[in-house]
């Protein structure tokens, strides 16, 4: 029986022929592995990863740029804030300048209405004080001219007791004035 | 299951002539020669394990192929299965075990994973049930080429000097203790790991196949028996099932096993030790 005639043969010792057959089977698969195989998975593999990290880098440039627009929209709206504030102080100084000058140009103005005034009072006073002064003079000439009876207007004598007279009257009034 | 058949003849021979039950014996790994044909006065006799170890190549080679053939950013189911084991492989061993500059040996590891899973498959697939791993030769065949590749890296990677002065005189060993360490380090690193590599894959599916076989045949014979026989006969069969799925376990465990050790040898060899 074949089986009995197997027993002798020792299992750890390998026929040639089947080391060869076992090279060649494996030899096989190695080149297919590496010719065929495993760069087709490695491209599947490099694939799927960029497809993974690109849809990260993706979302990470998308929300680094919201967050930039955010920043820029912040900072613009802080520098709006700041220019209405420097609006509204400028606008404040401004009225302030404004009134100021109002108040002195109106201060000025009455001023000088109140000198006009008092010069206009002062020119009529005068004027008042000649004509009076005229009259007086008239009325005293007139009147002295009566009692006496006899008209001194003509004497230049007598124009000069007058405006003496007169003079001394003026020096009353402005030494009154002047102690007042 | 010609070889089983086979014994199984030898079985019913045995009953026969009232000899009793006939275990199964080395026969079992030297089946009848289907066609003889020789080169160069080398024998390359076809048998049924050298046609088990075609169809399984084969067959692996159409699947690696059909996995392949238009590759999906998301994978089919195909693409799925042959993506998991290559990556398993790739990341698991490649990657992790050899480190970074592993993985352009992936592809030779991915090879040595996938033609020793599907030729241990064999040993549970119908019809077959033998695989060619259980003949010395195909894992003594592997553990060379793996044998060769680990130091013919290691020469490549650290220099022939450093490599073999590393080997002999391992680095941050007491001087004295040379003369114990050296003779255990060439043994280990020239003889031990490739024997070892080869005895481990070919000795699991060896007793593997021998376990099987025994409990199914034995499960025949004691139905054929008769008589209080036929109570152990159903847990004899029941036996050979779980040792199927046993099997079944010792099939991926032994692939996975040898191309790890193989990328630690590898790992060694890349990174100086220590």
């Amino acid at each position: 029986m074949n089986i009995l005639a197997a027993e002798s043969e020792n299992p750890l010792l390998p026929p040639l022929g089947e080391i060869i057959i076992g090279l060649i089977a494996f030899g096989i698969v190695l080149l297919v592995m590496f010719k065929f195989v495993a760069p087709r998975f490695e491209q599947v593999f490099r694939a799927r990863r960029e497809a993974i990290e690109g849809g990260i880098e993706r979302a990470e440039a998308m929300q680094t740029e919201a967050k930039a627009a955010l920043e820029q929209y912040r900072a613009q709206l802080a520098e709006a804030r700041n220019e209405a504030a420097q609006i509204r102080d400028q606008a404040r100084a401004e009225g302030q300048q404004i009134l100021e000058e109002l108040r002195s140009q109106a201060q000025e103005e009455s001023a000088r209405i109140v000198a006009r005034g008092a010069e206009q009072l002062a020119s009529q006073r005068q004027q008042v004080i000649n004509e009076l002064r005229g009259q007086i003079g008239a009325l005293a000439v007139d009147l002295a001219s009566r009692v006496v009876g006899e008209s001194l207007a003509e004497e230049a004598r007598r124009r000069g007791t007058v405006d003496r007279f007169l003079a001394e009257l003026d020096d009353m009034a402005t030494s009154g004035e002047g102690a007042r | 299951m010609t070889s089983s058949a086979l014994a199984l003849g030898g079985v019913l021979a045995a009953e026969g002539s009232g000899d009793g039950f006939q275990a199964p014996g080395l026969g079992e790994f030297y089946p009848e020669v289907v066609a003889n044909f020789s080169v160069l006065g080398i024998d390359f006799a076809i048998t049924r394990i050298t046609i088990i170890l075609w169809v399984a190549t084969l067959a692996l080679v159409a699947f690696l192929v059909a996995t392949v053939r238009n590759p999906q950013i998301v994978p089919g189911k195909l693409q799925y299965v042959g993506e998991s084991g290559y990556s398993l492989v790739r990341d698991g061993i490649a990657r992790d075990v050899i480190g970074p500059k592993g993985l352009p040996f992936a592809p030779f590891l991915g090879a040595l994973f996938f033609f020793i899973l599907a030729n241990n498959l064999m040993a549970i697939i119908p019809f077959a049930q033998i695989s060619p791993m259980s003949k010395f030769a195909f894992p003594l065949v592997l553990a060379a080429i793996c044998w060769v590749m680990y130091i013919w890296i290691g020469i490549r990677e650290q220099g022939a000097g450093k490599y073999f002065k590393d080997i002999l005189f391992l680095p941050g060993v007491p001087k004295p203790m040379y003369i114990l360490v050296t003779p255990i380090e060439i043994l280990q690193n020239f003889v031990v790991r490739p024997f070892t590599l080869a005895v481990r894959l070919f000795a699991n599916m060896f007793a593997g196949h021998m376990l099987l076989v025994v409990f199914s045949l034995g499960a025949v014979y004691l139905f054929q028996v008769g008589n209080y026989s036929i109570v152990f006969g159903p847990i004899s069969a029941l036996m050979a099932i779980v040792m199927t799925f046993f099997e079944l376990l010792v099939i991926f465990l032994q692939a996975y096993v040898f191309t790890v050790l193989m990328g630690t040898y590898l790992n060694g060899s890349i990174e100086a030790e220590h």
